[in-house]
Protein backbone atom coordinates (compact mmCIF):
# COMPACT_ATOMS: atom_id res chain seq x y z
CA UNK A 1 0.00 0.00 0.00
CA UNK A 2 0.58 3.72 -0.73
CA UNK A 3 1.83 4.70 2.91
CA UNK A 4 4.47 2.04 3.06
CA UNK A 5 5.73 3.85 -0.39
CA UNK A 6 8.44 5.35 2.13
CA UNK A 7 11.75 7.21 0.94
CA UNK A 8 10.55 6.42 -3.16
CA UNK A 9 7.13 8.33 -2.97
CA UNK A 10 8.57 11.30 -4.50
CA UNK A 11 9.30 9.06 -7.42
CA UNK A 12 6.26 7.61 -8.10
CA UNK A 13 3.80 11.02 -6.83
CA UNK A 14 6.30 12.76 -9.67
CA UNK A 15 5.41 10.16 -12.22
CA UNK A 16 1.86 10.22 -11.89
CA UNK A 17 1.84 14.22 -11.59
CA UNK A 18 3.92 14.71 -14.67
CA UNK A 19 1.37 12.16 -16.62
CA UNK A 20 -1.25 14.10 -14.92
CA UNK A 21 -0.06 17.23 -16.00
CA UNK A 22 1.11 16.23 -19.90
CA UNK A 23 -2.20 14.44 -20.71
CA UNK A 24 -4.06 17.73 -18.85
CA UNK A 25 -2.01 19.96 -21.44
CA UNK A 26 -3.09 17.50 -24.09
CA UNK A 27 -6.50 17.75 -23.49
CA UNK A 28 -6.58 21.85 -22.63
CA UNK A 29 -4.68 21.94 -26.08
CA UNK A 30 -7.50 20.07 -28.11
CA UNK A 31 -10.29 22.11 -26.55
CA UNK A 32 -8.77 25.65 -27.27
CA UNK A 33 -7.90 24.51 -30.69
CA UNK A 34 -11.24 23.00 -31.54
CA UNK A 35 -12.89 26.50 -30.01
CA UNK A 36 -10.71 28.33 -32.11
CA UNK A 37 -11.51 26.78 -35.49
CA UNK A 38 -15.29 26.70 -34.58
CA UNK A 39 -15.18 30.68 -33.97
CA UNK A 40 -12.81 31.42 -36.79
CA UNK A 41 -15.41 28.75 -38.96
CA UNK A 42 -18.44 30.89 -37.58
CA UNK A 43 -16.60 34.47 -38.49
CA UNK A 44 -16.24 33.47 -41.69
CA UNK A 45 -19.45 32.14 -42.72
CA UNK A 46 -20.78 35.32 -40.87
CA UNK A 47 -19.03 37.63 -43.14
CA UNK A 48 -20.90 35.58 -46.17
CA UNK A 49 -17.75 32.85 -47.19
CA UNK A 50 -19.67 29.57 -48.14
CA UNK A 51 -17.70 26.31 -49.01
CA UNK A 52 -17.58 25.61 -52.89
CA UNK A 53 -20.01 22.78 -53.27
CA UNK A 54 -22.35 24.89 -51.45
CA UNK A 55 -21.79 27.70 -53.76
CA UNK A 56 -22.16 25.65 -56.62
CA UNK A 57 -25.50 24.16 -55.78
CA UNK A 58 -26.90 27.80 -55.26
CA UNK A 59 -25.51 28.84 -58.26
CA UNK B 1 -16.61 1.87 -44.42
CA UNK B 2 -13.02 3.48 -45.05
CA UNK B 3 -14.47 5.07 -48.01
CA UNK B 4 -17.68 5.90 -46.89
CA UNK B 5 -15.38 7.47 -43.60
CA UNK B 6 -13.13 9.15 -46.65
CA UNK B 7 -15.85 12.22 -46.71
CA UNK B 8 -14.83 14.83 -44.49
CA UNK B 9 -18.74 15.31 -43.29
CA UNK B 10 -19.61 11.46 -42.64
CA UNK B 11 -16.65 11.25 -41.10
CA UNK B 12 -17.11 14.22 -38.35
CA UNK B 13 -21.04 12.65 -38.08
CA UNK B 14 -19.40 9.38 -37.18
CA UNK B 15 -16.79 10.73 -34.55
CA UNK B 16 -19.21 12.59 -33.06
CA UNK B 17 -20.91 9.88 -32.11
CA UNK B 18 -17.92 7.86 -31.14
CA UNK B 19 -15.82 10.75 -29.32
CA UNK B 20 -18.31 10.53 -25.66
CA UNK B 21 -18.52 6.93 -25.28
CA UNK B 22 -14.85 6.73 -25.89
CA UNK B 23 -14.18 9.72 -23.44
CA UNK B 24 -16.12 8.31 -20.78
CA UNK B 25 -14.52 4.88 -21.07
CA UNK B 26 -11.07 6.42 -20.68
CA UNK B 27 -11.99 7.92 -17.64
CA UNK B 28 -13.90 5.35 -16.13
CA UNK B 29 -11.26 2.96 -16.31
CA UNK B 30 -8.37 5.28 -15.58
CA UNK B 31 -10.14 5.24 -11.88
CA UNK B 32 -10.81 1.55 -11.94
CA UNK B 33 -6.86 1.24 -12.82
CA UNK B 34 -6.17 4.05 -10.42
CA UNK B 35 -7.63 1.98 -8.01
CA UNK B 36 -6.00 -1.70 -9.06
CA UNK B 37 -2.93 0.58 -8.72
CA UNK B 38 -2.49 2.09 -5.56
CA UNK B 39 -4.96 -0.21 -3.68
CA UNK B 40 -5.46 -3.42 -4.68
CA UNK B 41 -2.18 -4.95 -5.87
CA UNK B 42 0.71 -5.62 -4.15
CA UNK B 43 4.38 -4.08 -3.68
CA UNK B 44 6.56 -5.96 -5.96
CA UNK B 45 9.42 -8.01 -4.21
CA UNK B 46 12.30 -6.35 -6.44
CA UNK B 47 11.27 -2.96 -7.29
CA UNK B 48 9.16 -2.55 -3.77
CA UNK B 49 7.01 0.39 -4.05
CA UNK B 50 8.32 1.68 -7.60
CA UNK B 51 6.30 -0.72 -8.96
CA UNK B 52 3.35 1.40 -9.50
CA UNK B 53 5.63 3.79 -11.87
CA UNK B 54 5.32 1.06 -14.62
CA UNK B 55 1.36 0.94 -14.75
CA UNK B 56 1.47 4.29 -16.25
CA UNK B 57 5.71 3.67 -18.04
CA UNK B 58 4.38 0.23 -19.40
CA UNK B 59 1.01 1.95 -21.02
CA UNK B 60 2.96 5.48 -22.31
CA UNK B 61 5.20 3.31 -23.89
CA UNK B 62 3.13 1.16 -25.60
CA UNK B 63 1.08 4.04 -26.88
CA UNK B 64 4.31 5.72 -28.21
CA UNK B 65 4.52 3.28 -30.49
CA UNK B 66 0.96 2.51 -31.50
CA UNK B 67 0.75 6.13 -32.35
CA UNK B 68 3.76 6.24 -34.60
CA UNK B 69 2.30 2.72 -36.15
CA UNK B 70 -1.12 4.84 -37.60
CA UNK B 71 0.95 7.44 -38.15
CA UNK B 72 3.34 5.69 -40.38
CA UNK B 73 -0.23 3.72 -42.13
CA UNK B 74 -1.50 7.44 -42.57
CA UNK B 75 1.71 7.98 -44.32
CA UNK B 76 0.89 5.56 -46.50
CA UNK B 77 -2.14 6.59 -47.07
CA UNK B 78 -0.93 9.94 -48.03
CA UNK B 79 1.59 8.84 -50.53
CA UNK B 80 0.26 5.65 -52.08
CA UNK B 81 -3.77 5.97 -51.76
CA UNK B 82 -4.16 9.69 -51.24
CA UNK B 83 -7.21 9.15 -48.68
CA UNK B 84 -8.38 12.22 -47.79
CA UNK B 85 -8.00 11.43 -44.12
CA UNK B 86 -4.82 9.92 -44.15
CA UNK B 87 -2.94 13.44 -43.98
CA UNK B 88 -5.54 14.80 -41.44
CA UNK B 89 -5.08 11.66 -39.45
CA UNK B 90 -0.96 11.66 -39.27
CA UNK B 91 -1.21 15.14 -38.11
CA UNK B 92 -3.52 14.68 -35.21
CA UNK B 93 -1.66 11.94 -33.89
CA UNK B 94 1.58 13.73 -33.83
CA UNK B 95 1.63 15.65 -30.71
CA UNK B 96 -0.27 12.54 -28.73
CA UNK B 97 2.36 10.26 -29.79
CA UNK B 98 4.89 12.54 -28.67
CA UNK B 99 3.09 13.33 -25.66
CA UNK B 100 3.00 9.67 -25.10
CA UNK B 101 6.86 8.85 -25.35
CA UNK B 102 7.66 11.60 -22.97
CA UNK B 103 5.48 10.35 -20.23
CA UNK B 104 7.36 7.47 -21.01
CA UNK B 105 10.85 8.92 -20.82
CA UNK B 106 10.21 10.77 -17.72
CA UNK B 107 8.20 8.24 -16.05
CA UNK B 108 11.47 5.64 -16.91
CA UNK B 109 14.02 8.25 -15.23
CA UNK B 110 11.96 8.44 -12.24
CA UNK B 111 11.48 4.88 -12.23
CA UNK B 112 15.10 4.38 -13.27
CA UNK B 113 16.71 6.74 -9.88
CA UNK B 114 15.49 4.61 -7.25
CA UNK B 115 15.96 1.44 -8.98
CA UNK B 116 19.15 1.61 -11.06
CA UNK B 117 20.94 4.76 -9.42
CA UNK B 118 20.39 6.72 -12.31
CA UNK B 119 17.89 9.01 -13.93
CA UNK B 120 19.39 8.06 -17.48
CA UNK B 121 21.78 5.65 -19.26
CA UNK B 122 22.40 5.47 -22.96
CA UNK B 123 21.22 2.14 -23.48
CA UNK B 124 19.97 1.01 -26.74
CA UNK B 125 16.26 0.90 -25.46
CA UNK B 126 16.22 4.25 -23.96
CA UNK B 127 18.04 5.58 -26.68
CA UNK B 128 15.74 4.38 -29.47
CA UNK B 129 12.58 5.96 -27.51
CA UNK B 130 14.66 9.13 -27.12
CA UNK B 131 15.26 8.81 -31.01
CA UNK B 132 11.50 8.23 -31.34
CA UNK B 133 10.83 11.56 -29.31
CA UNK B 134 12.89 13.59 -31.57
CA UNK B 135 11.43 12.20 -34.67
CA UNK B 136 7.76 12.93 -33.23
CA UNK B 137 9.44 16.91 -32.52
CA UNK B 138 10.88 16.68 -36.14
CA UNK B 139 7.76 16.03 -38.05
CA UNK B 140 5.95 18.61 -35.66
CA UNK B 141 8.43 20.88 -36.82
CA UNK B 142 8.61 20.24 -40.53
CA UNK B 143 4.43 20.72 -40.49
CA UNK B 144 4.94 24.36 -39.16
CA UNK B 145 7.83 25.20 -41.32
CA UNK B 146 6.32 24.38 -44.38
CA UNK B 147 3.23 26.75 -46.03
CA UNK B 148 1.91 24.71 -48.37
CA UNK B 149 -0.65 21.73 -46.97
CA UNK B 150 0.36 19.75 -49.93
CA UNK B 151 4.02 19.62 -49.92
CA UNK B 152 4.02 19.82 -45.97
CA UNK B 153 1.78 16.44 -45.84
CA UNK B 154 4.44 14.90 -48.23
CA UNK B 155 7.28 15.83 -46.92
CA UNK B 156 6.55 14.50 -43.48
CA UNK B 157 4.83 11.41 -44.99
CA UNK B 158 8.64 10.69 -46.53
CA UNK B 159 9.95 11.73 -43.26
CA UNK B 160 7.45 9.56 -40.79
CA UNK B 161 8.44 6.40 -42.85
CA UNK B 162 11.85 6.81 -42.62
CA UNK B 163 11.22 7.58 -39.39
CA UNK B 164 9.41 4.16 -39.31
CA UNK B 165 12.50 2.38 -39.18
CA UNK B 166 12.89 2.78 -35.49
CA UNK B 167 9.58 1.47 -34.27
CA UNK B 168 10.88 -2.25 -34.48
CA UNK B 169 14.64 -1.08 -33.08
CA UNK B 170 12.49 0.45 -30.26
CA UNK B 171 10.48 -2.64 -29.83
CA UNK B 172 13.53 -5.65 -29.81
CA UNK B 173 16.65 -3.21 -28.94
CA UNK B 174 16.40 -5.70 -25.53
CA UNK B 175 16.88 -8.30 -27.16
CA UNK B 176 19.26 -7.39 -30.08
CA UNK B 177 21.46 -5.55 -27.37
CA UNK B 178 22.66 -6.72 -24.13
CA UNK B 179 20.73 -3.61 -22.10
CA UNK B 180 20.37 -2.17 -18.82
CA UNK B 181 16.27 -2.24 -19.96
CA UNK B 182 14.61 -5.72 -18.94
CA UNK B 183 13.73 -7.72 -21.51
CA UNK B 184 10.02 -8.16 -22.71
CA UNK B 185 7.77 -9.41 -19.62
CA UNK B 186 4.22 -9.03 -21.31
CA UNK B 187 3.89 -10.10 -24.42
CA UNK B 188 6.52 -12.46 -24.89
CA UNK B 189 6.32 -16.44 -26.15
CA UNK B 190 5.38 -18.49 -23.30
CA UNK B 191 3.60 -15.72 -21.43
CA UNK B 192 3.76 -13.24 -19.18
CA UNK B 193 6.19 -13.43 -16.22
CA UNK B 194 4.47 -10.97 -14.32
CA UNK B 195 1.73 -12.22 -11.57
CA UNK B 196 -1.93 -11.34 -12.65
CA UNK B 197 -2.54 -9.32 -9.16
CA UNK B 198 0.02 -7.08 -11.42
CA UNK B 199 -1.10 -7.81 -14.15
CA UNK B 200 -4.89 -6.49 -14.06
CA UNK B 201 -3.83 -2.69 -13.49
CA UNK B 202 -1.25 -2.88 -16.19
CA UNK B 203 -3.97 -3.95 -18.66
CA UNK B 204 -6.49 -1.90 -17.28
CA UNK B 205 -4.60 1.02 -17.50
CA UNK B 206 -3.20 0.41 -20.61
CA UNK B 207 -6.78 0.33 -21.83
CA UNK B 208 -7.73 3.63 -20.43
CA UNK B 209 -5.06 4.98 -22.16
CA UNK B 210 -5.74 3.52 -25.47
CA UNK B 211 -9.29 5.41 -24.91
CA UNK B 212 -7.93 8.23 -23.90
CA UNK B 213 -5.16 8.45 -26.46
CA UNK B 214 -7.90 7.24 -29.68
CA UNK B 215 -10.38 9.56 -28.07
CA UNK B 216 -7.93 12.33 -28.26
CA UNK B 217 -6.79 11.34 -32.08
CA UNK B 218 -10.71 11.73 -33.16
CA UNK B 219 -11.04 14.88 -31.65
CA UNK B 220 -7.78 16.10 -33.48
CA UNK B 221 -9.01 15.05 -36.35
CA UNK B 222 -12.11 16.87 -36.62
CA UNK B 223 -10.47 19.90 -35.34
CA UNK B 224 -7.95 19.57 -38.36
CA UNK B 225 -11.00 19.13 -40.59
CA UNK B 226 -12.72 22.78 -39.34
CA UNK B 227 -8.88 24.30 -39.98
CA UNK B 228 -8.86 23.12 -43.23
CA UNK B 229 -12.83 24.19 -43.51
CA UNK B 230 -11.12 27.71 -42.38
CA UNK B 231 -8.17 27.96 -44.50
CA UNK B 232 -10.20 27.10 -47.70
CA UNK B 233 -13.10 29.26 -46.90
CA UNK B 234 -10.24 32.09 -45.73
CA UNK B 235 -8.61 31.52 -49.47
CA UNK B 236 -11.80 31.92 -51.53
CA UNK B 237 -12.73 34.92 -49.30
CA UNK B 238 -9.74 36.95 -49.97
CA UNK B 239 -10.31 36.07 -53.69
CA UNK B 240 -13.90 37.46 -53.34
CA UNK B 241 -12.52 40.52 -52.10
CA UNK B 242 -9.55 40.57 -54.42
CA UNK B 243 -12.50 40.38 -57.73
CA UNK B 244 -14.92 42.97 -55.83
CA UNK B 245 -11.69 45.57 -55.32
CA UNK B 246 -10.83 45.17 -59.11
Amino acid sequence: MMEEAGRHAVFIWSAYGATTLIALGLVIRAVLDHRAQRRALARLEAAGAVPPGRKAARG
Amino acid sequence: MLTRLANPATFMRVSGYALPPLATAAALLAAYGLYLAFLASPADYQQGETVRIMYIHVPAAWLSLFFYSIMTVSALGTLVWRHPLADVSQRAAAPIGAAFTLVCLVTGSLWGKPMWGTYWVWDARLTSVLVLFLMYCGILTLWRALDDPGRAARAVAILTLVGAVNVPIVKFSVEWWSTLHQGASVFRIGGPLIDPAMLRPLFCMALAFTCFGLALHLAGMRTEILRRRVRTLTLLQAERLERAAA
